[in-house]
């Protein structure tokens, strides 16, 4: 097997008394679609920001190819939520003043595509994910479905090594669920990324090539363990 | 119909919701209260304004010591009194040299018993000033009498005056003037329309905006009590009971700051007499507010929160799934947004063309009001209007201009307050710097040659005066001439004694040695007729032949700006003695470094003689209250403007705290905060900008109407406008700066938690 | 069209006809059970037939025959012995105890995941208190599973993305079977601690 992309070694995180994370390890393989099962409050969130950089562990480190995240600078580890990652969340992460479109563009001008550029590639990622027609709409207007297909569309639009995806299916029934998981995983199959999927639903974990289980802040990687 | 008594019961339940919800809760009941508890206690303060005032003036009145009209006849009833009035860093002190006539010798206000010689009441402030460190360059001026009591309040004009009643048993009816009784003299000079005008401009603009503020500080809060609202909806309750709830709990959040207010303004008049401010110190028991106002305010205030969180509820549907903004905004209608500042612009001009049904004062303030309100209504309107067409630009500009096209009025209220500070400070700055212009002068003094000029009355041992003052502490040249009138032919003249150097200052000499006579003419003035050889009158009728030897010389302007014709004589060329008792002028150059010189100087010449005047030279004279009232117009508006930034700031964290979550997932997706903080500053940075220009727009129509109103040239200050938008655009970029900490606070990005 | 129709009917017949199959062959876990009942100490077949209806029968208790005819299996495969026996007449007086192969039989039994079919519930549940009750660790007893469940599913995922309409709707149905399972699963996870204290009771 290639080297892993994403390495997470014996991770600890604690809210207060809470321990969310208490020796989480985890592999991310280029391209493949993780799975990251367990039930609520097991730590699956807390475990997927800091695979992403949005959170530090306490202690236990995060490699991102071959990088420790921890001796990134907060810029740093900007740019690279911004240029190597895109996230899908359960709801709410559309900015309701945008429209969908320039929800889309918006993490290419972030990367300081020039805006007529950035749009047209948005566009192209808005039919792809079968939401063309919202364009021009804001997200208050579509339904959930197609916001999260939107959503999906931005978190792929630069072409990021590896999608976060926290219950990306959580506030939708399962047909759209089930689409937009269609759609996801497809396109990151389309562009090799690799896609850490949050869900409690094995449904949705289906569409993963792996699944890596959560309890009590512990995961039960059996590639690791092996 | 539902009853009464429910109906009751839903503002009480709104009432109860007021202080209760945790933390958030009270924090929101506590913003609120001080919001609206500092406009309240401003409003009291302005209330009171004109009492104390008037209790001032007439405590002033009583006390009036100008006897116009005949002389009187000495009695045992009479006393003798003369101002011996001076200044003592600036600081001014009234003055007063007391001689009883007779044992019923009237005593002014605020005086048991008359000083005797020797003895001086003296203010409490006067006597704290005399007991500290500084009290040494004082006592001189009251000639080494002892205190022997202090002035009571009723004879003073507020507790920060300096004064004193000084006994005498020399002061002659020639110095002085006599009195039976104090007070009852012309009654006191009212405000005239100029002033009148100003004060009511001045109350419309410092108060307008403290209105505008309130109007925000009853709205903190309100995202918030919309979802309780809805929360309520869920269980059962309807649109008019939400409504009612609603009211409940602005009153009952605006009746605690109303109470917050009374607390603030009762500590504040504890405060009023520790500040001396232009001049004028107040005494608390003066600064009451007139009952009807205080009825007023405390009935008004509620009212108005109740007013404003119903009008702002209009534009929410709190429906029991949630809050929803209506999706599509209310057109803005252009035409009652420009009939409320077209009306109170007709208002003035009316008053300026003489037409004021209203009573003029009533219609300059409704006038003004009416107009600033106007930056209030368009504000809203102009900024949609320009952010429509906006598009593109960087990130952080399209963030801020998109928030901004769902919903300026949220952007824009935050800076009304604002706008409208800023419309009034430059009506009122430009209506000041127009009428200023007619109260400042140039008095042609020349302080580079000296700075104080010192004048002795006329008295026989006048060069010994003459030396006391050159010895002063701090005095580095003394221009010290001893003058009197020279008549010929009955013109006047100037007949000046000192050395070369001295008279070189009123004569352009060719040269110069004692025992020279210097003829001067002042060409653009008839002054006396002298020739060499020829015979004038000095001083009461001494006789004097001018020497034949005596030279023509051109006349010099002297330090006081004034060209004096007549004979300049050194010591050598007459005998002082045989001229008659003779006045004392020195021109005094001060070391620049020693700022108390000035005192020392007084000191000097009141030693020298009770009855010296001491004048310091300035280049021009402005009517002095002016620069103080100007001074303190912009300390009134930066006080009003930071009082609307903290309410911006409470808004702008407000917005911040509700978009909390979407801020964090910005930043988790890799948003740089400098482009969050960007579009923070830009969303309020574009209605600023325009309420910025509006603020121009109609403070220079409000300045340009004031103007005409007092048939003063109407003529931009450039610097008002430039001081008052600057003050706005600071106090945003300050509450901006103030919203960046919270907001790095609020976008870290492990602040999204999915739940 | 008819012969998608059919498709679709088959194809549900089939996956019937397999789950009623199942329930039967469910039966060949009960010899790995009584080898966990008989863990802990020698027992009585009298007893072992007690605890397992006490425990497993469901208000369904095992015929007599059953009990004899599974022991007798698993003395022939050398994985119990007889340990001792009573004075008295019949099978019921003969005490059994587990052998070293027996041991082994049931570690790997517990360890193994079960071929995800649908109607699990009694041998997965069989297989969770036999581990607590042997005190191993119940919680990977699901997690195999769960990690079997899943293989599964991806299949039927994967299958359904390339399948026409008739088959994304019989791989639904299976899913979603599937998924029920697993939520029983997962539900069971989450009470171990529960069930362990009723158990050891
Ligand atoms: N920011 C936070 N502050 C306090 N507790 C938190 C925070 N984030 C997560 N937790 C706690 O940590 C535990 C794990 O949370 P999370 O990772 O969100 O679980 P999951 O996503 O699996 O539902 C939970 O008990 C949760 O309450
Ligand atoms: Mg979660």
């Amino acid at each position: 097997m290639n080297a892993p992309l994403l390495v997470a070694e014996d991770l600890h995180r604690s809210f207060g008394p809470t321990r969310a994370l208490a020796g989480a390890s985890l592999r991310v393989h280029p391209g493949e679609v993780l799975a990251l099962m367990g039930s609520s409050g097991s730590g699956k969130s807390t475990l997927l920001h800091c695979l992403a950089g949005i959170a530090r562990p306490d202690s236990g480190r995060v490699l991102y190819a071959g990088r420790d995240l921890a001796t990134l600078s907060d810029a740093e580890r900007s740019a690279l939520r911004r240029e190597e990652f895109g996230f899908v969340f359960q709801f709410g992460q559309l900015v309701p003043e945008l429209t969908c479109l320039e929800n889309v563009a918006l993490p290419l001008r972030l990367a300081r595509v020039g805006r007529r550029e950035a749009e047209r590639r948005a566009a192209e990622w808005l039919a792809r994910l079968e939401v063309a027609e919202v364009a021009g709409k804001r997200p208050g207007e579509v339904s959930g479905g197609q916001g999260q297909r939107v959503a999906v569309a931005r978190a792929l639009v630069t072409r990021p090594r590896v999608v976060f995806a926290d219950e990306p299916t959580g506030a939708l029934d399962s047909l759209n669920g089930e689409r937009v998981m269609r759609l996801l995983t497809a396109a990151a199959r389309d562009t090799g990324a690799a896609v850490v999927l949050v869900t409690h639903e094995a449904r949705v974990a289906a569409y993963s090539d792996r699944e890596v289980v959560v309890r009590d802040g512990r995961t039960r990687d059996l590639e690791v363990a092996a | 119909m539902t009853p009464l008594r429910d109906r009751a019961a839903d503002l009480v339940m709104g009432a109860r919701m007021a202080f209760t919800g945790g933390r958030d809760g009270w924090l929101r009941a506590v913003l609120t209260a001080v919001g609206v508890g500092v406009g309240v206690a401003m409003l009291l303060l302005a209330a009171a304004v004109p009492g104390a005032l008037d209790a001032r003036q007439a405590r002033g009145d009583a006390r009036d010591d100008l006897r116009m009209g005949e002389p009187i006849p000495a009695a045992a009833n009479t006393l003798l009194i003369r101002q011996t009035d001076t200044e003592f860093r600036g600081q001014p002190v009234r003055g007063r040299v007391l001689r009883p006539e007779g044992p019923a010798a009237p005593a002014p206000p605020g005086v048991a018993a008359l000083p005797r010689a020797g003895e001086v009441l003296v203010s409490p402030a006067l006597r704290d000033l005399l007991s500290s460190a500084d009290g040494a360059l004082f006592a001189p001026r009251l000639g080494g009498a002892t205190v022997t009591g202090v002035i009571g309040a009723e004879g003073l004009a507020g507790p920060g005056e300096l004064a004193y009643y000084l006994g005498s048993d020399t002061l002659t009816a020639d110095d002085a003037t006599r009195l039976a009784a104090f007070g009852g003299g012309l009654p006191g000079e009212g405000l005239g329309p100029v002033l009148m005008m100003l004060v009511v401009v001045i109350f419309v603009v410092l108060l307008l905006p403290i209105a505008v503020f309130l109007g925000a500080a009853v709205r903190f809060g309100g995202e918030r009590r919309d979802r309780r609202l809805a929360a309520l909806r869920l269980v059962g309750a309807d649109a008019a009971m939400v409504r009612r709830i609603a009211a409940g709990e602005a009153a009952a959040g605006a009746l605690l700051g109303v109470a917050a207010g009374g607390v603030l303004f009762a500590l504040g008049r504890q405060v009023v007499p520790l500040v001396t401010l232009m001049d004028l110190s107040v005494y608390a028991a003066d600064v009451r507010p007139p009952l009807p106002l205080v009825a007023a305010v405390v009935l008004a205030v509620p009212a108005l929160a109740v007013v404003v969180t119903l009008v702002s509820m209009r534009a929410v549907l709190v429906e029991p799934l949630g809050v929803t903004r209506r999706a599509t905004p209310v057109r803005r209608r252009l035409v009652w947004r420009l009939l409320l500042p077209a009306a109170g612009l007709g208002l003035l001009l009316a008053g300026a063309a003489g037409v004021a049904p209203l009573g003029s004062e009533q219609q300059t303030a409704a006038g003004a009001v009416l107009l600033l309100v106007g930056v209030v209504t368009l504000l809203p309107w102009l900024t949609d209007l320009l952010v429509r067409r906006l598009r593109g630009g960087p990130v952080a500009w399209q963030l801020a201009v998109r928030r901004l096209q769902l919903d300026s009025a949220a952007s824009a209220r935050l800076v009304n307050g604002v706008a409208v500070a800023v419309a009034g400070t430059i009506g009122l700055q430009m209506l000041f710097a127009g009428v200023a212009g007619r109260f400042t002068f140039d008095t042609g003094q020349d302080t580079s040659r000296a700075q104080v000029q010192v004048q002795f009355p006329a008295r026989p041992d006048a060069a010994v005066a003459l030396d006391r003052l050159a010895a002063a502490s701090g005095v580095t040249a003394s221009i010290a001439t001893l003058t009197t009138l020279v008549t010929a032919d009955g013109t006047h003249g100037m007949l000046r004694i000192g050395d070369c150097a001295a008279l070189a200052e009123f004569g352009r000499l060719d040269r110069c040695a004692d025992g020279d006579v210097f003829l001067v003419h002042d060409p653009e003035d008839r002054s006396a007729d002298i020739r060499p050889g020829g015979t004038v009158t000095v001083g009461d009728g001494v006789r004097w032949r001018v020497p034949r030897a005596a030279r023509e010389v051109p006349v010099r302007t002297n330090p006081s700006g004034y060209r004096q014709g007549g004979v300049l004589v050194t010591p050598g060329a007459v005998d002082t003695a045989r001229l008659g008792p003779l006045h004392a002028e020195a021109y005094l150059r001060l070391a620049a470094d020693r700022p108390d010189a000035v005192e020392h100087v007084r000191n000097a010449a009141a030693g020298a003689d009770p009855l010296a005047s001491v004048l310091t030279l300035t280049e021009t004279r402005q009517a002095n209250q002016f620069v103080n009232v100007q001074r303190g117009l912009y300390v009134g508006a930066v006080v009003t403007l930071l009082l609307i930034g903290a309410s911006m700031l409470v808004g702008v964290l407000e917005q911040l705290r509700e978009r909390r979550r979407l801020l964090a997932m910005l930043v988790a997706v890799g948003t740089r905060r400098s482009t969050l903080g960007w579009s923070v500053l830009w969303q309020s940075a574009v209605p600023v900008v325009v309420g910025l220009a509006l603020a121009v727009v109609f403070g220079l129509g409000l300045g340009a109407v004031l103007l005409r109103m007092v048939q003063a040239p109407v003529a931009v200050a450039w610097p008002a406008l430039g001081i008052s938008t600057g003050l706005g655009a600071a106090v945003v970029l300050l509450v901006t700066g103030l919203s960046l900490p919270v907001l790095w606070r609020l976008t870290r990005p492990d602040g999204i938690r999915t739940e | 069209m008819a012969s998608r129709v059919q498709t679709v009917e088959q194809a549900i017949y089939r996956y019937t006809h397999r789950v009623y199959v199942m329930c039967i062959v469910a039966g060949m876990s009960i010899g790995q059970t009584f080898l966990g009942l008989l863990e802990a100490t020698p027992r009585h077949g009298y007893d072992i037939k007690r605890l397992y209806d006490e425990r497993f029968g469901h208000a369904r208790p095992l015929a007599y025959g059953q009990v004899y005819a599974t022991l007798s299996r698993l003395l022939r495969g050398g994985l119990v012995e007889v340990d001792a026996v009573e004075p008295g007449e019949g099978p019921e007086r003969k005490r059994y105890a587990i052998t070293e192969a027996g041991v082994t039989d049931v570690a790997q039994w517990l360890t193994r995941a079960e071929k995800p079919e649908p109607y699990l519930q009694s041998t997965l549940y069989t297989k969770v208190v036999l581990a607590l009750l042997t005190g191993r660790p119940a919680a990977d007893v699901l997690d195999v599973q769960r990690a079997e469940h899943l293989r599964m599913m991806r299949d039927l995922t994967r299958r359904k993305r390339d399948g026409d309409l008739a088959e994304q709707l019989v791989c639904d149905h299976a899913l979603f079977h599937l998924e029920a399972d697993l939520r029983w699963l997962e539900l069971t996870a989450a009470r171990l601690d529960e069930l362990a204290a009723t158990v050891r009771s």
